[in-house]
């Protein structure tokens, strides 16, 4: 029973959540104790167990609590497997463009080699960005919800793409009544009214890189000469970040993010999401930077300071909260009650079965992360997916076919990891990586803390 | 209850049976884009 659910304390708050039921339970220290020994059937056990340190009608009383919980499924829910919901082949509904395969910056952590992803630097050209327009809405089938990234690179250094692929995009929805839903990931350089207004007028979803604090993000993300950049991008995103006030914006719809990487030189990261807020964003993210045998990668020797940072992140957070000042922090963002389902649970990022990235000369990957990883080659645009196996293997590697995902309390949270950093630490996609496992599991015990507290303070402000 | 106070309406079993319509957006979880992890998704339908 023990691994049906995932109790921990954080900042004085002890949290219950029983796994396959997702419920969330707020408990006292009482409780989170009797659940060392309580397994459902187990009553006198507990009781002996905790003799002398809890009052025993407290605990009886405790005990037939629990026993409620359990009449109800909130507790020692049942196993789930593999629900017929799942399908057992994915259609692929998004697709990530290379737009550019080239870079104005140069930041010290890119996985892309600079933009060029190890091959020549060019950029897409109009006719094969429609070409995956077309493969999109061939490949989508039935779904009337697609998506397609503009991504690089960086995408703004070929704006005759960009626009050639939304103006067809336009057409095809018109044509067939599907919804494309458009996002652009730009590190902001190029970012100027023209092209802001533009993409306004389009619907553009924006990922904008910052790092958070100048010096955190000029040491990170110099240009191609080496200077720092802080000053122009934020300047440019002030820019674009106004033009869109009292527009139709949310985090959800047409969105615009602001994300960061923090790396081994920024392990005091919550400086740079505050940061980012004091500088007037308020839709933030920050992640871990991802590599191998780098001075700037993350071991395991550093997760105690990481665990740390989300801490105090967590209560800065709330504090600004509490204060009337909150901001949005995509990785404490969690829908308790309404989440995924099972189904997408298990198919996750959906790459290489329901997202694919195409590179600049049409080439097909199963996400962004592995183009120029040339086993990885799915196929192109013009002899379409010639790959036999590795979409299938991608849909099969769910959480509940891989040995160390299958017993892990947050499995359906993340459904996994990321396939590309599992391929990069072990080239093997069903063996995650442990080190983003570790920060991904503190990462969500602090959403999960902060969405208890949010609702429990909201509760009692309403009396 | 005095000792549980239970703070969301958990509906991961009910989609056991129900869901998988796929229309819900895609969920990239590397650290390059902003859209980790599905547990913060919400449901399309």
């Amino acid at each position: 029973m023990k691994d049906r659910i995932h109790k921990f304390e954080q900042n004085g708050t002890y949290i219950l959540l029983d796994i396959n039921s997702g419920a969330v339970h707020v408990i006292d220290k009482m409780i989170y104790d009797m659940m060392d020994t309580f397994d459902g059937t187990n009553d006198n056990e507990v009781l002996k167990a905790l003799d002398g340190k809890y009052p025993k009608e407290d605990l009886t009383e405790a005990l037939e609590e629990l026993h409620e919980l359990m009449k109800m499924q909130q507790l020692f829910a049942p196993d789930i497997d593999i629900p017929p919901t799942f399908a057992q082949t994915g259609i692929v509904k998004s697709l990530c463009l290379m737009i550019a395969q080239d870079c104005n910056l140069r930041c010290k952590y890119c996985f892309g080699d600079g933009g060029s992803y190890g091959q020549e630097r060019a950029v897409m050209s109009p006719e094969t960005g429609k070409k995956a327009v077309d493969f999109l809405i061939e490949k989508s089938g039935p779904r009337k919800h697609c998506e397609m990234d503009f991504f690089g690179g960086e995408p703004l250094m070929n704006m005759k793409t960009v626009k050639a692929v939304t103006e067809y995009v336009h057409q095809r929805e018109k044509e067939t009544g599907k919804k494309i839903k458009l996002t652009l990931t730009t590190n902001g350089m190029l970012l100027n009214d023209d092209n802001i207004k533009w993409l306004n007028e389009n619907d553009f979803s924006l990922v904008l890189s910052l790092d958070g604090r100048k010096e955190v993000h000029d040491a990170m993300r110099p240009d191609v000469g080496g200077n720092g950049t802080y000053d122009r991008v934020v300047k440019n995103f002030k820019k674009c970040l106004d033009s869109r006030k009292g527009g139709n914006y949310d985090y959800r719809g047409v969105y615009t993010f602001l994300r960061g990487t923090y790396t081994k030189n920024s392990m005091d990261f919550t400086e740079d999401v505050l940061s980012m807020n004091d500088a007037g964003f308020d839709i933030l993210s920050m992640e871990p930077v991802v590599l191998k045998d780098s001075p700037l990668g993350f071991t395991e020797e550093d997760l105690p300071r990481i665990n740390e940072e989300y801490d105090r992140l967590t209560e800065a957070y709330m504090k600004r909260h509490r204060e009337g000042k909150g901001f949005f922090f995509f990785h404490f963002n969690m829908d308790l009650s309404n989440g995924p389902c099972v189904a997408k649970r298990l198919s996750g990022c959906g790459a290489g079965h329901e997202y694919f990235a195409v590179a600049e000369n049409g080439d097909l990957y199963p996400c962004h992360q592995f183009v120029g990883r040339e086993k990885y080659r799915l196929g192109s645009l013009d002899e379409g997916v010639t790959s036999k196996d590795l979409p299938q293997y991608f849909r099969e590697s769910h959480v509940l076919n891989k040995p160390k995902c299958r017993d892990c309390w947050a499995r359906f949270y993340c459904s996994g990891g990321c396939h590309a950093n599992a391929d990069l630490f072990h080239g093997d996609i069903r063996q995650p990586y442990e080190v983003g496992c570790e920060i991904q599991k503190k990462r969500l015990e602090c959403a999960i803390l902060v969405q208890a507290l949010l609702k429990l303070e909201k509760e009692n402000n309403e009396g | 209850m005095k000792h549980i106070k239970t703070v969301n309406k958990p509906t991961l079993q009910a989609s056991v049976g129900k869901g998988g319509c796929g229309e819900c957006q895609a969920s990239c979880q590397s650290a390059c884009k902003t859209s980790c992890t599905v547990g913060n998704q919400v449901c399309e339908k």
